[in-house]
């Protein structure tokens, strides 16, 4: 069988040829106007000129593109279908290998992060490039509850992010709570959007809810910038009080009966170290994140959310109530948000409509879908992916976008199920070592 | 023999379109009671009114709990037919969770039971006792199930990645994790090759003789109902046109009728299974 499948797929030369002919023909048809053609300025009047040397040199370069193109992608199908030929592994032993290779780069991930700031300790855009980064990583993580693991898909998850982050900066500007104390709070708050969200559109899916969610962002959004009273409108919120450790302030000189942070423990005052305790602290926030979304995700509720994504109908004729269901993916997707809104705002120490555009609910679905689906290391990946591609892209001005946009479009060709498609099951009836080391024995 | 389920002038009308007309219908307890009719005869119907998915126009469907007493099944949403009534169904055309495992697909059907062990999830977080005494239970009933319809070494596969006819097993195991008071089968055969039905008849035969357990049937292999029921119902245009032991329907003339059209010289119905 895959000798006829291979026997199909590959191509005689002549083959090979006609096909590189076709595409150079194309860019032919194409360059004509786009490169043949050119106007000048002829003494304040526009005239044609004709470039047809490089046009020629362009038709050349999508022929010889084409044929080293079509050559390396039948070099690569053909070791593969040789090495799935030869190879006796199971897919008990394939999954093994998937898990093992995830938890290993999830060690490392971790293992970096932690070290990226002691290396970086002078570098203040790594360390600021790195927090945005996590941020990402925890609204993907956040997002990845809802359109991951229910499959609901959510194009306004900004809007909760946006409640977290004025939660934050309205509590602490005008009551003086400090980060800590409306952490949970805006996270509550946020979950509370998330339920008011949730009602609504319990009936819809699919086109129709991504429709709702979108506008449900763009209302809190429209809201903020017309509120004047409450969110200081298009103007935003400044002067935001930062976190403080344990109480410490991260200032050159303390408040009347108060102690700084480089004064308690002795150091020279740096701004460094602000940077560094906010790049810690969403690193632990992103943590805690993971670990609860992982454990739910072992949990009825979250096997309920997966078995909602597959199938709604089966779910209720196995008696389980949607309506809990799917209001608990919104709530706690939503608080999650919330709690990197009050990071964000704590952050920045200024906040406005601006930074909660639809651009950002791309942005996070982006992450999620280029991760794979419910796939926690797979949000990690895109999400510094993401963040960090545009970062590089600064030298390419504006091809910045175009570099961004083709690097998502090769990933989706290359990757349709996401960077990590694969999916770990929740509990197993025969954990993988024993089921490994029972067949060894039988051999 | 009690009556575990009474549908009385069930009525159910789409519009202009009668679906269901005036059908009255008893389904025995502890037996296998085949649906029988033409397509579009408002088999499925009846099942989608009997498992909340519709409410009816008309009518009343009492089921006798054997512990909850009587439940009047129109008048609950589709969940709590399952959760409530533990009338559990399974579909024409396979709902299983695809990307879950077999394992996963059983554990889901124990949900409400889990979910109420886990504390709205906060005992679960924690990893306290009783939660994971809960969840080692539901995986023992699920590999109970797993093994008595010999699926147990898929336990740890993607459901949607399995053959058709073991999937078919597979949504039956998984409706049996909800402990069904009364099993609702749609077209349990459909698609399922002579050998695979033959194992089907057993499973059924098995569930009802062995463990006692109510079995409401709507299938077209003729092998399958007339083999394991014991009592068939014949419906068509959604009346109710003959009832009765299988070899007393088989030679039903409005049976025949139904199923061949007037003035056909066959008399067995047998010959259109399809």
């Amino acid at each position: 069988m895959s000798a006829i499948v291979f026997a199909h797929h590959s191509m005689t030369p002549a083959e090979r040829l006609r096909d590189a002919g076709w595409v150079a023909f194309v860019g032919l048809v194409l360059g004509i106007p786009l490169i043949g053609l050119t106007t000048v300025d002829v003494g304040g009047r526009l005239a044609v000129d004709t470039r047809f040397g490089l046009l020629a040199v362009f038709v050349a370069a999508a022929f010889s593109g084409r044929l080293a193109l079509r050559w390396a992608l039948d070099r690569l199908r053909t070791r593969k279908l040789a090495r799935d030929r030869t190879s006796t592994a199971t897919a008990a032993d394939r999954a093994r290998g998937a898990q093992r290779a995830v938890n290993l780069l999830g060690w490392i991930a971790l293992g970096a992060a932690v070290a990226l700031p002691i290396f970086y300790s002078d570098n203040r855009y790594v360390v600021d490039t790195a927090t945005t980064v996590l941020i990402y990583v925890m609204l993907g993580w956040g997002l990845n509850v809802v359109v991951g693991l229910a499959g609901l898909l959510d194009l306004g998850y900004v809007a909760f992010y946006a409640v977290g982050a004025y939660a934050y900066a309205l509590l602490s500007t005008q009551f003086g709570w400090s980060f800590w104390e409306a952490l949970p709070v805006a996270g509550a708050i946020a979950a509370g959007f998330g339920i008011l969200l949730g009602y609504p559109i319990l009936r819809l899916r699919g086109d129709y809810l991504a429709i709702v969610t979108l506008g449900f962002g763009e209302i809190i959004r429209v809201i903020l910038v017309n509120w004047t009273e409450l969110s200081g409108g298009p103007n935003g919120i400044g002067s935001i009080p930062r976190p403080s450790f344990f109480g410490l302030e991260f200032a050159r000189r303390a408040p009347e009966g108060e102690q700084t942070f480089a004064g308690f423990f002795g150091l020279e005052f740096s701004a460094m170290h602000r940077i560094i305790f906010l790049y810690y602290l969403i690193l632990v926030l992103a943590l805690l994140t993971h670990v609860f979304v992982s454990r739910l995700r072992k949990l009825p509720v979250g096997r309920a959310w997966e078995a909602l994504r597959e199938d709604e109908i089966a779910c209720k004729a196995m008696g389980m109530n949607t309506t809990h269901i799917k209001l608990s993916a919104f709530a706690i997707g939503a608080m999650l948000g919330g709690f990197a809104g009050v990071f964000f705002a704590a952050r920045q120490g200024f906040i406005s409509p601006e930074s909660f555009t639809f651009t950002e609910s791309a942005i996070i679905l982006a992450i999620v879908v280029l991760g794979g689906m419910g796939s926690q290391m797979g949000v990690v990946l895109a999400a510094t992916l993401l963040v960090l591609i545009p970062e590089f892209g600064r030298n390419f001005a504006e091809y910045r976008m175009l570099l961004f946009g083709m690097a998502m479009v090769l990933i989706m060709v290359w990757k349709p199920g996401g960077l990590l498609a694969h999916r770990e099951p929740t509990l197993r009836l025969k954990p993988l070592d024993t089921a490994a080391r029972g067949r060894e024995g039988a051999r | 023999m009690t009556t575990l389920l009474s549908v009385r002038n069930l009525t159910m009308r789409f519009g202009g379109l009668t679906a269901i007309d005036d059908l009255s219908l008893e389904v025995p307890a502890g037996r296998i009671t085949g649906i029988i009719g033409p397509n579009g005869a408002g088999k499925t119907t009846l099942f989608n009114c009997l498992t909340g998915f519709y409410k009816p126009t008309f009518g009343t469907l009492r089921l006798a709990h054997p512990r909850r007493g009587e439940i009047r099944l129109e008048a609950l949403a589709s969940h709590r037919v399952a959760r409530d009534a533990q009338v559990v169904r399974t579909f024409q055309n396979i709902r299983l969770f695809p990307k879950m495992t077999v394992l996963e697909n059983l554990i889901v059907a124990q949900h409400n039971v889990l979910q109420r062990a886990s504390r709205f999830s906060l005992a679960g977080l924690l990893g306290l006792p009783g939660y994971r005494r809960a969840e080692r239970h539901a995986i023992e009933r699920a590999a109970m199930w797993l093994e008595r319809l010999k699926l147990e070494a898929l336990a740890d596969h993607a459901a949607g990645d399995l053959p058709y006819g073991i999937q078919r097993r597979i949504e039956i195991a998984r409706a049996l994790c909800v402990e069904p008071v009364l099993l609702c089968l749609d077209e349990p055969a459909a698609g399922l090759n002579p050998r695979e039905s033959a194992e089907l008849n057993e499973l059924l035969l098995y569930l009802c003789r062995e463990l006692g357990m109510t079995i409401l049937l709507i299938e077209h292999d003729m092998s399958v109902v007339m083999n394991v029921s014991d009592h068939i119902g014949v419906i068509n245009y959604g009346r109710k046109i003959a009832e009765g032991p299988p070899d007393k329907v088989k030679h039903d003339p409005h049976v025949i009728k139904a199923y061949l059209g007037e003035d056909d010289e066959v008399g067995e119905i047998e010959g259109v299974a399809p």
